[in-house]
């Protein structure tokens, strides 16, 4: 077929910021459709508790401290993750690596209460649904711990090396974050599951 | 390197130097690694349409292997344990294996041509997604081969496949094969909702996207929120069966009803994920034959939204005799019917653009007509089934059965084998044959009525599915006799359709670039489009781009021509907004997708597994996502 | 009501007939199934009607421009008018099907309030299932006359019959055809299912619910009987088993409380008290051995104490060594046992 030139591209940028960029969707659509598993999970337990002669059912409530430990964690986290998403945003190459060394350390402190968290359970997997769905839970929202954790090690290694001063780079970086606050926030429906009071 | 200035534009040199850069650009690797690592859509897309068949092929024979062991009462065929994996491999493989890939697959080879982009997006993940369904579609039939094939059925209930009733590995293998298809899936809903949201041709605003696009956007979405109750449950059922949780016992807490809450929460939509897109080629292939524009765009778009919504609020029309409480079944009931609403707007939307067109009769359009007669009838006996007095007479019998067929193979294969024959020649480059087709659409038209419509009967008149053998004074003899033999007559359709599409592969008619005369835009490049799909990318001006510029095609200019380039697009009015570069071939995601694979199978036997076995993955996807300093990651 | 006759009799050519045992949907043979029949028939002519219309709209589409010849190059030439007027006509026709709809599903939640209005005092029968044979136990005001028996449930012609149905390992499904819808026996749940036989005679059911390898060999029969005949027989049930009449019933008793028989079985009145399978007490009065598989005769329960796993691969009972002599005895023990 013939072909009649009627627009010039050339112009534009080589690769596109924020909405432009098609890894920020894709991290939007993935934050969609694990949130609908978080939201599966979260039924699931409402479901099983609405059968429940008894909530907790079959053992004594969870020790509180390593929740709240966590939830604290997380929350201040927050802080640090705005800037170091802000700082990508005007490619500031030197703060983003002093902030993604501190999202690291704030990523992995959590993961080390969440070690105690789990004992502090006071129920195990196998002694019933109750144990067997706020394993489940903290499990599932442990899993994400660890892969986002990870994802800023290997991105905060990256900005150290010749890969780093880069725009694609800066934009991982802003995405990492944004993925950031979705664990977080997907961490409060279930730490009111979990420790939530018994007439909720 | 060569002497090329290092930014190349095509705007700098002449056409044919742009197609010999672009292909050198874009083109696959030879040999065996170079297939390996290959992520061009199209080929990828190639092979999963290829592959999804070969399981249409053998999930057909164990449909064949069933209706000889049930062609006569008290049937030696196969044994009772051999005929519960036969059907459960069936179910499991039609629906996991062929029908929803198959979609997918069509999807990831039609929908960048479509909307006028160079590739998928996240070309990488489209690669690891089809190495994860190989995978997964290798382990259930290997399994299958050792006679440690699932016979559990489809939907998997509980307590039958619990710890308990189903030991061995035979559920946990079914359960496994899930978590495969569904995260290949998933990978491909996300890649489709990217590239339809950021990769349209400049101009092509929300009206103006093909329909096939638009069905497949929505059912990316169904995919999206479905999927994961499916990943819920089939998690769930594997660790109550290796580490002992009780989500399903009712002696700990748990719940017996609530994996089929869970299964058919995803299973519902399931259907729709496999019916809308085929909703989606009909409204694509018709205007070619006949010979306008389809009629009601907004309305068939609106109702595909529609269908998308409401699949979500009928999964308890799946368990009518469950015993739960009758005012909330009536709801269901209501919900249910309600669907018959947009699925009508569909059809009358379709038949309005028949009454004025002037219809050309070629095999994919005999398909369409194959698919009006017999979807309909099977959207009716759904309206019947989604009485839930009704339903108590009918469910989990033969009518059921028969139901289903005649949506899944008219309301989805139909629809399927007319878009083969009729993008086939986008494909391969060839015609299949019209002489044959009109006998593969005749033969598994009558041959497909003839097998399932006296399945109706039988279910009426008290014939139970998924039973291996019935009784000599059981007055069900006759039919299922006839519905075997008329079983041979479909699969005949099927093999002729099968020696047609590889036959012609090398003998067929050079097809040109549009042979039907299309107005979307894949028909504006080669058939088969080389590796960067077009040349230069399109400018959409309207919702049939070929049939508003008959002789010239409107494109854009200022890509480079030494890097993977794409052109990004806002959502809604497609403005330009940059030129995105798109990954070149790598071996990661097939490593990934191998670590992955191990993962997942050894984590059927042993919980450390994923301990394990999630360093590899981790290494895989490291290696998959750094940066090699290629033109690619320049910014 | 003639509408009713109607229905009935288009869809009587697809009924099985007036065979022994019918299990046809079509068939019916009290109220609930009646009226089930009735609601099949009524959408079966409404979703007909519509598909040949459907059908028939389409065929008219087809032929209408056959002939036309136009330029083949012209396919966006639409008259604005014609293409208004015909989303009129796609818009009555949506609203049509609304309609319907609606009035489908009016009349299926009338049919569902019917089905649960039951008049009189119901005889209330426990039914359980096991993988794969039922469990029926006949319940009565006072403990002591309860009576457990097995693959047959007898009720009385003209009162209600309530079933309480659970499940002792997997999922099954109650399906009595001919008197009422299924009902599934869940794991952990209590399900109940009322209807009503009109008139004596045997109805065949089945387990609808995949339930393991016999899934297909897990039949059951319901026999109505007037309401004397029915108490009669209830009175000899609460008896315990017969006393053997000659030496071979003798030996074969001892046999089956002696071998591995009674760890499985119970038979009222000697030692074997097991619970694993069915309660053998009065076999031989039921019209079936092994779920619906085989007719009660000597001749099968011998075939099947040899070789239980011939005559239904995959069953719980294991095949126990016997002589010749055992095999013989045993079974025309069994046999006397009605
Ligand atoms: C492509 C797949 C597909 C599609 C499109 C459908 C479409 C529908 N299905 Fe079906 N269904 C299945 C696949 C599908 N189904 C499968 C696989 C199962 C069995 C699973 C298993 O148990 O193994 C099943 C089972 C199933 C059940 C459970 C039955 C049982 O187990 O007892 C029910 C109950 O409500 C149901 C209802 C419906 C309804 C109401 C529609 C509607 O969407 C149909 C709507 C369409 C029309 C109505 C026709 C077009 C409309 C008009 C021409 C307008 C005029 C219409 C009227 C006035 C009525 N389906
Ligand atoms: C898209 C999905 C799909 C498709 C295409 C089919 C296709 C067919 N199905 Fe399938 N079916 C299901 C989905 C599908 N089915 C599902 C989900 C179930 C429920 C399972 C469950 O209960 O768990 C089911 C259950 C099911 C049953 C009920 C089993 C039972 O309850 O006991 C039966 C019985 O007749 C049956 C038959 C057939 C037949 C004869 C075909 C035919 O159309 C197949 C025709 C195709 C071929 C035959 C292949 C091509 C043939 C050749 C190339 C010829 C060469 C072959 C030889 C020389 C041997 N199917
Ligand atoms: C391990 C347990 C077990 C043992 C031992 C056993 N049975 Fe059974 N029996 C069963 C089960 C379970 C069934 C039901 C099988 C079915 O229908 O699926 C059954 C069914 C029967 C039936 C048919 C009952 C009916 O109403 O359908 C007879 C008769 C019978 N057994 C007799 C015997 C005799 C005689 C012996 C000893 C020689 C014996 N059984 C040993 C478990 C056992
Ligand atoms: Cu019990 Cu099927
Ligand atoms: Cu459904």
């Amino acid at each position: 077929m013939r072909e009649r030139v009627c627009a010039d591209l050339s112009g534009l940028p080589l690769h596109g910021k924020g909405t432009a960029s098609p890894t920020f969707w894709g991290t939007l659509v993935f934050m969609l459709l694990e949130g609908s598993g978080f939201a599966l999970m979260i039924a699931v337990y409402l479901y099983l508790r609405s059968l429940a002669p008894a909530w907790p059912f079959g053992a004594p409530p969870p020790d509180l401290w390593p929740g709240i430990l966590v939830t604290v964690l997380l929350l201040a986290s927050l802080v640090p993750n705005y800037c170091v998403k802000r700082w990508a945003g005007h490619e500031d190459l030197r703060k983003v690596r002093i902030g993604l060394v501190i999202m690291s350390v704030l990523g992995i402190a959590p993961l080390i209460v969440r070690g105690f968290e789990f004992a502090a359970l006071n129920v195990s997997w196998d002694s019933n649904a109750y144990g067997s769905v706020i394993w489940m839970l903290l499990a599932l929202h442990t899993t994400h711990l660890i892969t986002d954790v990870g994802d800023t090690l290997v991105l905060c290694a990256l900005m150290f090396t010749r890969h780093g001063p880069n725009r694609r780079r800066f934009g991982d970086v802003e995405d990492n974050a944004m993925y950031w606050v979705f664990v977080v926030l997907t961490w409060l429906p279930i730490y009111v599951c979990l420790y939530g009071p018994s007439w909720l | 390197m060569t002497g090329i200035p290092h930014d190349l534009r095509d705007t700098e040199v002449d056409r044919d130097t742009v197609e010999r850069r672009l292909a050198e650009t874009w083109r696959t690797r030879r040999g065996f690694w170079g297939a390996i690592a290959t992520v061009d859509h199209k080929i990828i897309g190639r092979r999963y349409i290829v592959t999804a068949f070969v399981f249409l092929l053998l999930g057909g024979v164990l449909g064949l292997l069933m209706r000889w062991q049930l062609a006569t009462p008290e049937g030696r065929a196969l044994g009772p344990d051999l005929y519960n994996q036969v059907f459960t491999m069936h179910g499991a493989n039609m629906m996991f294996l062929f029908a929803v890939p198959v979609m997918e697959a069509m999807a990831v080879y039609l929908v960048p041509l479509m909307v006028g982009t160079r590739n998928i997006a996240f070309p990488r993940l489209n690669a690891f997604s089809y190495w994860i369904y190989l995978a997964g579609g290798l382990l259930l039939w290997v399994a299958f081969a050792l006679d440690m094939g699932p016979d559990i059925g489809w939907f998997g209930y509980v307590p039958l496949s619990g710890p308990q009733y189903a030991p061995g590995k035979r559920a946990d293998i079914w359960a496994q094969m899930i978590t495969f298809t569904e995260i290949a899936a998933l990978a491909v809903a996300v890649e489709i909702v990217v590239t339809v949201f950021k990769q349209r041709a400049p101009g092509m605003t929300l009206d103006r996207i093909p329909l096939f696009v638009w069905a497949m956007l929505v059912t990316s979405f169904i995919v999206m929120l479905a999927m994961p109750a499916i990943m819920v449950g089939s998690t769930s059922l594997i660790l109550d069966r290796l580490v002992g949780t009780h989500f399903f016992n009712p002696a700990e807490g748990g719940d017996v009803l609530l994996w089929q809450h869970l299964f058919w929460f995803f299973g519902h939509p399931e259907v729709y994920i496999i019916f809308l897109p085929a909703t989606g080629m009909i409204s694509s292939m018709l205007p070619a034959f006949v010979r306008r524009p389809v009629f009601g765009y907004l309305a068939l778009v609106l109702s595909m939204v529609t269908i998308g919504i409401l699949s979500f609020g009928l999964w308890v029309h799946h368990m009518f005799t469950t015993g739960l409480p009758r005012l909330g079944e009536s709801f269901f009931t209501a919900s249910s019917m309600a669907i018959a609403v947009p699925a009508g707007v569909q059809i009358f939307c379709w038949i309005a653009t028949l009454w004025d067109g002037r219809p050309v009769f070629r095999t994919p359009f005999l398909f369409i007509l194959a698919f009006f007669f017999t979807f309909v009838l099977g959207g009716m006996t759904g309206v019947m089934v989604a009485s839930v007095p009704l339903d108590t007479q009918v469910h989990d019998t033969y009518f059921v059965v028969a139901h289903f067929h005649y949506v899944l193979i008219g309301g989805a294969v139909f629809p399927l084998l007319g878009a083969v024959y009729y993008w086939y020649p986008k494909i391969v480059g060839r015609m299949m044959s019209e002489r044959l087709g009109r006998w593969v659409a005749g033969l598994i038209f009558v041959g497909f009525n003839l097998a399932f419509f006296p399945m109706h009967i039988l279910g009426l008149q008290g014939m139970p599915r998924r039973v291996y053998t019935y009784q000599a004074d059981l007055p069900w003899g006759p039919l299922n006799m006839f519905v075997s033999l008329s079983s041979l007559m479909l699969a005949a359709g099927f093999l002729l359709f099968f020696i047609d599409a590889v036959r012609s592969a090398r003998s067929g008619p050079p097809a040109g670039d549009n042979p039907w005369d299309s107005p979307s835009l894949e028909w504006a490049t080669t058939s088969p489009p080389p590796p960067y799909n077009f040349a230069r990318i399109p400018v959409v001006t309207g919702p049939s781009p070929l049939w508003e510029n008959r002789d010239e095609l409107p494109v854009a200019s200022g890509l480079r021509l030494d890097r993977r380039e794409i052109v990004i697009t806002s959502v809604a009015d497609a403005v330009p907004e940059a030129r995105e570069s798109s990954p070149r071939d790598s071996l990661w995601p097939f490593w990934a997708a191998l670590t992955t694979s191990v993962l997942l199978i050894g984590s059927i036997f042993s919980p450390w597994a994923v301990v394990w076995g999630s360093i590899p993955v981790a290494i895989a996807l490291i290696g998959w996502f750094w940066p090699k300093g290629t033109p690619e990651d320049e910014a | 009501m003639r509408l009713r006759h109607l229905i009935v009799s288009v869809l009587l050519p697809l009924a099985a007939g007036g065979c022994a045992g019918s299990q046809s949907a079509l068939d019916p043979q009290g109220p609930n199934a009646a009226s089930l029949a009735w609601l099949i028939g009524a959408f079966t002519i409404v979703c007909g009607i519509v598909w040949l219309l459907v059908m028939i709209v389409v065929g008219v589409a087809l032929l209408r421009r056959r002939g036309a010849a136009e330029p083949a190059d012209t396919p966006l030439a639409e008259d604005p008018g014609r293409e208004r007027r015909k989303g009129a006509v796609v818009l009555a026709a949506v609203l049509a099907t609304v309609v319907i709809v609606t009035g489908l599903t009016v009349i299926s939640y009338l049919a569902t309030h019917s089905l649960t209005a039951a008049s009189g005092e119901p005889l209330v029968v426990r039914l359980r299932g096991y993988q794969w044979w039922w469990e029926v136990t006949y319940t009565s005001p006072s403990p002591d006359r309860f009576v457990t028996s097995a693959n047959e449930i007898r009720v009385p012609v003209g009162r209600p019959v309530r079933l309480e149905l659970s499940a002792a390992d997997v999922i099954h499904s109650f399906w009595v055809p001919s008197l009422a819808g299924k009902q599934d026996l869940i794991p952990g749940r209590d399900n109940q299912l009322t209807f009503t036989a009109e008139r004596p005679g045997i109805y065949r059911a089945q387990c609808a619910e995949f339930c393991g390898v016999q899934h297909a060999r897990m039949a059951l029969v319901v026999v109505a009987l007037p309401p004397d005949e029915f108490a009669a027989w209830l009175d000899g049930q609460l008896r315990d088993a017969a006393t053997p009449a000659n030496e071979e019933e003798a030996a074969g008793r001892e046999v089956a409380s002696g071998k591995a028989c009674a760890a499985c079985h119970t038979i009222r009145g000697t030692p074997a008290a097991g619970t694993l399978g069915p309660d053998l007490t009065h076999v031989a009065s039921r019209q079936t051995i092994a779920a619906g598989t085989l007719p009660t005769t000597r001749g099968s329960l011998a075939a099947w104490i040899a070789d239980p796993q011939g005559v239904k691969p995959g069953n719980k009972m294991p095949m126990v060594p016997l002589s010749a002599d055992e095999l013989r005895a045993v079974s025309a023990y069994m046999a006397s046992l009605k």
